[in-house]
């Protein structure tokens, strides 16, 4: 590799770089990729992962960790279903969501910053209490929604582009802001450049961590309904798995598990990554099983690089 | 004598930087040979050459006046060439015996001979002196235990040269002189040794012969130490003459700034009273262990109080955690600043806005210009040597950190009472001036300064009055026109029947 060519690889923007390349190729060589309809699709199909690894970079930034995603995304998505029939107001419903969401986020951060509970052990436990409480609130079953002006959260469209892209887009937005402009996102990289050191500048780190959790356990809910009012009804084995292709995603967008690094960009680049990948499969035909293997070694080669990348910027001297 | 280990003209450039030029020297069998310093000097390179872990641009190691070309640190092994760092390898969790032998266990097919593990071991151990247990645990060893620990190893691999890097920087007095006497033994084994250090009393204890290296050039060789003078080392190191590195002088002394009133905590049982007045540079000095940094932590806030109240001009304040006390006008820079002190990753700038953004931010939200003007104004009043504000905070030298973290401070602007535990560690001869100049001017303009070293020539060097600490408690306080090595020395050593009466409660 000419040096000029590492260095744009390797560089800051490099994973810019190989995705602008990627999607070139694909629009090129796969048909139907590049259509209108085939590109709304592809964001369609990433707005729960888009939305959660929001507040999961956050989590990571501060050296954290949260498998209980998907489990608040299937819990509180049933709990705006079922509060919305019971009450007959989708308003009642969304807020309960909401406010369950963040009540399961709000209790592993008191657990984990609190009592310095493990976060992997003590979101371990969530994930499975939490995915209890949605198959026992719904005794296992699909519960349909009522009233149908719930599909409209996601059926609706503004300037031609469904409602859940923008929020999305939103989203990425407003964590951007939140994570480089704001004492909260400094807070954070420095909790997870070195907790410590970060407590005795006199940050509070016990409660910056509560309220981290707090948001994903929000931003959860708020993935939930959309996704519910997606497949038209609450679902409790929703959203299986999701908390691994949100670290995927997040981790190939740069953020480092061992927290102190991550930028908004990344993470809206690792999570396009994972659309792409998925969405050329299906439109290649590929069968679902080797989705699998793709997109594990997607996350290899995405780690390998930025081993590559922190080799070639260790300092030296 | 013949020289045993000679550099000839090593040279070593890495992008942007000329770590070392044209290097040569030589070392006798059988001497213990000191290479000082600053940071940033080229010790760290050579030693990194030498060890293998790096190969030089040009030039040529010589051992026993063969010629070594080795690739790999396993080469510079096989030669018998051992480096032993600050961060030391052992695995914590295995027995002494079985870190010496780890990567070769004596044994057939697999299965460990244990026997011959702890005897061979045993007998290396008692032959060079060393007072461990080969079946304990490293992970229940004190530093300075598994320093020796570490020398042995490279005993049983037969190395021929040793060099050392900075090898007391967390031992206490009592250990260095344990490691001291090591050192002679493996001299007189015929062992060479190249010594690195920032102390000057280790150099001159220890020392046969000294290289001193500046910006990465060959600043001075003495084949004889016992020929050369403390001033004349540092004015080497320096380049220019520094006779006084203290440069203290007297300051008008105002009323009682910080007022301790019977604080105690989990780490320091016995409760502790002082007080120190505004624009007074107050030293606590005592053995590491006298609980000199727990007093700090607990002033702090760091760790939590059981009792005792703490006053700022007068008035007592909640200053029960950090944030608390930096509100109310008390900071720390902590001793270990590595793990206490600085945020990896992060730039200067957002190390030293960490705690004072909140003053301009509006709702949180940030005001990235007055940040930036912030970390300027900072960089360039404590002299930050870095090419930009937004330099990663790790890249820095020690001296240059330790400003940021100051800076940090500084930039809060109502601070009374700055505490500052070791001060210089780890910090060269030239930036330790500058440190000191900072404390005086923050002394001048009226805050109390708590300084706590485990360097008596420091504490002696800047301190209006010291404090001993001993076991726990405050055993002397010295007024700076009594103070005397002995007497304050005295006073930190613990009593050997232990009854040493505490006199907290007449330090008022």
């Amino acid at each position: 590799m000419t040096t000029s060519l590492k260095k744009l690889l390797l560089g800051e923007q490099g994973l810019v770089v190989i995705f602008a390349a990627a999607f070139l190729v694909v629009s090129l060589t796969v048909p139907n990729f590049l259509t209108e309809r085939n590109m709304l699709g592809l964001l369609q199909s990433v707005v729960t992962i888009g939305l959660v690894a929001c507040t999961m970079m956050f989590c990571l930034a501060s050296r954290d960790f949260d498998l209980s995603v998907g489990s608040t995304v299937a819990f509180s998505g049933m709990v705006a279903v079922m509060a919305s029939n019971a009450t007959g107001s989708i308003v009642l419903g969304l807020l309960a969501a909401l406010a369950c969401g963040t009540a399961v986020g709000m209790a592993n951060g008191v657990v984990i910053a609190r009592f310095r509970i493990n976060a992997l052990i003590t979101t371990l436990a969530t994930m499975q209490i939490v995915r209890g409480f949605a198959l026992i609130a719904s005794d296992g079953r699909a519960v349909g929604i009522n009233d149908p002006v719930f599909y409209q959260l996601s059926l609706s469209k503004f300037l031609s582009v469904p409602t859940p892209i923008w929020v999305m887009a939103f989203f990425f937005v407003v964590f951007g802001f939140l994570l480089n402009r704001t004492v909260f996102g400094k807070n954070t990289l420095a909790i997870g450049g070195n907790p410590e050191a970060s407590r005795l500048a006199g940050v509070d780190v016990a409660r910056m961590r509560i309220w981290i959790f707090a948001l994903q356990g929000l931003v959860c809910a708020v993935a939930g309904i959309l996704l519910a009012s997606r497949i038209t009804s609450g679902q409790p084995n929703a959203a299986t798995g999701l908390e691994l292709s949100v670290i995927s995603a997040c981790v190939l967008g740069g953020v480092s598990l061992a927290g102190g690094r991550a930028t908004m960009t990344g993470v809206v680049v690792g999570v396009l990554i994972m659309g792409i990948a998925e969405n050329v499969m299906n439109l290649l035909n590929i069968q679902a099983f080797y989705q699998y293997v793709v997109r594990g070694l997607i996350l290899l080669i995405a780690v390998l690089l930025d081993n590559l990348r922190s080799v070639a910027g260790r300092p030296r001297g | 004598m013949q020289d045993f280990l000679e550099f000839t003209s090593i040279s070593k450039g890495y992008p942007g930087v000329q770590a070392l030029s044209d290097v040569s020297f030589s070392v006798r069998k059988g001497a213990v040979h000191g290479l000082m310093g600053e940071n940033g000097a080229g010790k760290s390179t050579l030693i990194r050459v030498l060890s293998g872990d790096q190969a030089a641009d040009t030039g040529e190691i010589r051992i026993d006046g063969r010629p070594q070309h080795y690739r790999s640190v396993r080469d510079a092994f096989d030669a018998g060439v051992i480096v032993i760092h600050q961060e030391l390898q052992l695995v914590p969790e295995l027995t002494v015996a079985e870190n010496l032998w780890l990567g070769r266990f004596p044994g057939r097919a697999g299965v460990i001979d244990r026997r011959q593990l702890i005897r061979v071991v045993s007998e290396r151990l008692a032959e060079i002196g060393i007072d461990v247990d080969p079946g304990a645990k490293v992970a229940s060893l004190s530093i300075g235990e598994r320093q020796m620990v570490e020398i042995a190893k490279a005993v049983m691999l037969d190395a021929r040269v040793i060099a050392l890097d900075e090898p007391t920087s967390s031992l206490s007095s009592r250990e260095s002189e344990i490691l001291f006497s090591l050192i002679d033994r493996l001299r007189s084994n015929g062992t060479v040794i190249l010594y690195v250090s920032h102390r000057l009393d280790e150099i001159f204890r220890l020392c046969d012969s000294l290289t001193v290296l500046r910006d990465g050039r060959l600043a001075a060789h003495h084949p004889d130490v016992s020929k050369v003078t403390r001033d004349q080392i540092i004015a080497e190191m320096v380049g220019r003459e520094i006779s006084n590195i203290w440069g203290w002088r007297a300051r008008p002394l105002g009323d009682a700034r910080l007022t301790v009133e019977g604080v105690s905590g989990a780490a320091l049982p016995h409760p502790i009273s002082f007080t120190a007045r505004s624009g007074e540079i107050l030293g606590f000095f005592g053995l590491i262990g006298a609980g000199r940094s727990e007093m700090a932590r607990l002033l702090y806030g760091a760790d939590s109080r059981r009792q005792g109240t703490v006053l700022v001009d007068g008035v007592a304040v909640r200053a029960d955690s950090p944030p608390h006390s930096i509100r109310a006008g008390i900071v720390l820079c902590p001793e270990d600043r590595k793990f206490d002190g600085i945020v990896h990753g992060r730039s200067i700038e957002e190390n030293m806005a960490i705690s004072s953004r909140r003053h301009f931010s509006r709702f949180g939200i940030l005001d990235r210009g007055k940040e930036a003007e912030l970390a300027e104004r900072f960089i360039a009043k404590l002299r930050v040597r870095t090419p930009s504000r937004h330099q990663d905070i790790v890249n820095l030298s020690g001296g240059n950190q330790q400003k940021v973290i100051l800076g940090r401070w500084l930039s809060e602007e109502g601070i009374k009472v700055l505490l500052i535990d070791e001060p210089t560690r780890g910090i060269d001869v030239g930036a330790k001036s500058e440190i000191y100049e900072i404390l005086y001017e923050l002394a001048a303009q009226g805050m109390a300064i708590v300084v706590i070293s485990s360097e008596l020539p420091e504490v002696m060097g800047i301190a209006d009055r010291i404090l001993v600490m001993c076991e726990g408690l405050i055993a002397a306080e010295v007024a700076r026109e009594d103070f005397d090595e002995h007497r304050i020395l005295t006073a930190a050593l613990p009593d050997a029947s232990g009854t040493k009466a505490p006199i907290s409660e007449q330090v008022r």
